[in-house]
């Protein structure tokens, strides 16, 4: 998958490609080489340190970006996966158990949405986006780290929950009202991070933490742009505006303090280096969960409490 | 002026605005229940009197600076002579003291931002330290986009303070009305010891033109109403609005 602002890289990329096959130790073609080299490296810092906001919302979209099960893969020594709400079904649209961190060795309560892998479990996982009954395994997980005083540590990609028929009959608001509510209330720490797609109450039914830590180019937003300019502008068109009003990325989120870190990733985005981006993921993980080892339950729901309580923008009473 | 009529929008009928009104906008005919105002909602649940605004002059900031918001929050203001799309005090019910919050759909669609993250949780707060029932209406189309993000975290905001009332044992009561969709059902508004719906009213997460255009399904006849939540197992009971009041006193009885 390509996106429309990468076309120049690709293109310098596949001339040198071309270059290269033509072979042959002609100097004339190696200096074209180079020189085709320097425009590739130069037009990639260009054009991937000032991503507009709505080019993020795309690298954070991107089919090879790394998810769930490549984090789940690489941080996890082991991860023994829980299945089911118990009332109605098993939602693989979000996974989670118990797994033992690589990264300092924790064992900890896993949960993210799956956006799969191919086109099946694509397809299967709903995209990431879970129903009522996902949001109930949830809850059922945060309950069970709790009791076990595990870690919860929840990464977040979801474009939203999902609307349609089912959900809204075995309610899809009711489950994510109860997620928000466990989360409050848990007594281990709670760490989410953003790797990708953040949308709105689907996603925050996992970021409600003492630790939110994004990813350079995930978002975080109350509607998807498209949404919210088809609804507020009437034109679907105007996303990419809608995406700049709406301050959703990881380094707006820091300036307005919703956010605790930006996590960096590789030049162009996590999809051009995946290893890189888990390992940055993964490092802080390690290095969070060391920092709360030695808070009791009743500091870190009381910190918690304090944290979502300040969040808000309204101006203080007029006389 | 008392032989102003208007033509109920439900069954077609004429009826007078001033039976209307004294209805607290229940049409007289089909018993098809609009908006209702706010201080209207104070008017019909509290006992007359005893009501105390808390909270008011919060005035929404923009913080986004989002083209068009400064200028929506100043014609809602003047057309609602609200702070913002909830109106929040103390006040009795059939003599028990209560915390109480009535959202108003016609500020900016009942939509959750700042203002109304912050009047909510006050409104849990002083239930929880003064250990008063909690009673909130809500009418709300769920988030106020201009706030972005902002309006996202009042879900937190309301759940922190919910959820931290709710390990007392003082009830919380939610009265559902037409419309409430969104944040505000995927908050505070659903997460109660009892939820009420007013007859007919819609009710849900995602809206059913954002669930038909999505999965291109057409919906069921009465999809996403009181009717249906309460079938689906969501809503505990469904009452007539000039029922109300008396309905929370049977219910303040047994559980405050």
């Amino acid at each position: 998958m390509i996106l429309e602002f990468e076309r120049p890289i690709k293109e310098l990329e596949e001339r040198i490609a071309g270059l290269h096959r033509l072979a042959g130790p002609s100097v004339e073609l190696q200096t074209e080489i180079s020189r085709l080299e320097e425009a590739l490296a130069a037009a990639k810092k260009r054009i991937y340190s000032n991503l507009s906001p709505y080019q993020r919302v795309q690298v954070a979209r991107h089919a090879g970006r790394p998810n769930f099960r490549s984090y789940r893969d690489a941080l996890a020594d082991d991860f023994y996966e829980l299945s089911g709400d118990r009332a109605y079904g098993d939602d693989p649209a979000v996974r989670g158990g118990f797994a033992r961190l690589r990264h300092g060795g924790q064992n900890v309560v896993l949960i993210g949405h799956d956006k799969g892998g191919d086109v099946n479990s694509r397809v299967k996982g709903n995209f990431g986006m879970a129903h009522p009954e996902g949001y109930r395994k949830v809850k059922r997980l945060y309950e069970l780290a709790g009791r076990f005083g595990l870690p919860i540590v929840a990464l977040v990609d979801t474009p939203g929950a999902f609307a349609g028929r089912g959900g809204e009959e075995r309610g899809q608001a009711w489950a994510i009202s109860e997620d928000l509510m466990a989360l409050a209330r848990a007594p281990v720490p709670v760490l989410s991070v953003i790797i990708g797609e953040g949308g709105s109450g689907g996603a925050l039914a996992m970021c409600v933490a003492d630790y939110v830590g994004m990813l350079e180019n995930s978002y975080l937003s109350v509607i998807a742009p498209e949404a919210c300019a088809s609804i507020i502008f009437r034109d679907p068109a105007r996303a990419p505006e809608a995406a700049e009003a709406m301050k959703l990325t990881a380094r707006d989120l820091k300036e307005h303090k919703v956010i605790d870190e930006i996590l960096p990733e590789p030049l162009g985005g996590a999809h051009n280096e995946p290893e890189a981006a888990i390992e940055c993921v993964g490092d802080a993980l390690g290095r969070v969960l060391a920092e709360f080892a030695d808070m009791n339950s009743g500091t870190l729901v009381k910190t918690r409490y304090e944290r979502y309580r300040r969040i808000g923008a309204h101006v203080s009473e007029r006389p | 002026m008392d032989a102003v009529f208007t033509k109920c929008e439900k069954c077609g009928q004429p009826v007078y605005e001033k039976d209307l009104k004294a209805r607290f906008n229940v049409c007289p005919n089909c018993e098809f229940h609009y908006s209702l105002a706010a201080q209207e909602r104070v008017r019909l649940l509290i006992d007359a009197g005893t009501f105390e605004e808390r909270d008011k002059g919060l005035d929404a900031g923009d913080p986004l600076g989002f083209e068009g918001y400064a200028k929506r929050l100043e014609s809602a203001r003047a057309k609602t002579g609200l702070d913002d799309a909830v109106l929040n005090g103390i006040g009795e019910i059939g003599g028990r003291r209560v915390a109480f919050a009535a959202m108003d759909f016609r500020f900016i669609g009942g939509s959750m931002g700042s203002v109304v993250g912050e009047k909510i949780a006050r409104t849990i707060e002083v239930a929880y330290s003064d250990e008063l029932p909690l009673i909130i209406v809500s009418a709300s189309g769920g988030a106020r986009m201009f706030e972005g993000v902002y309006s996202l975290m009042q879900m937190a905001k309301t759940s922190v303070a919910l959820s931290r009332y709710m390990d007392g044992s003082w009830p919380y009561v939610s009265v559902l009305t037409d419309p409430t969709f969104g944040g505000v059902t995927a908050s505070f508004a659903t997460a109660a010891d009892v939820v009420i719906a007013e007859p007919g009213a819609r009710i849900g997460f995602a809206g059913a033109r954002v669930i038909e255009d999505t999965t291109k399904e057409r919906l069921p006849e009465g999809f996403q109403t009181a009717e249906f939540q309460r079938e689906h197992g969501m809503a505990d009971r469904i009452v007539h609005r000039l029922a109300l009041k008396g309905d929370l006193e049977r219910l303040l009885g047994f559980v405050a």
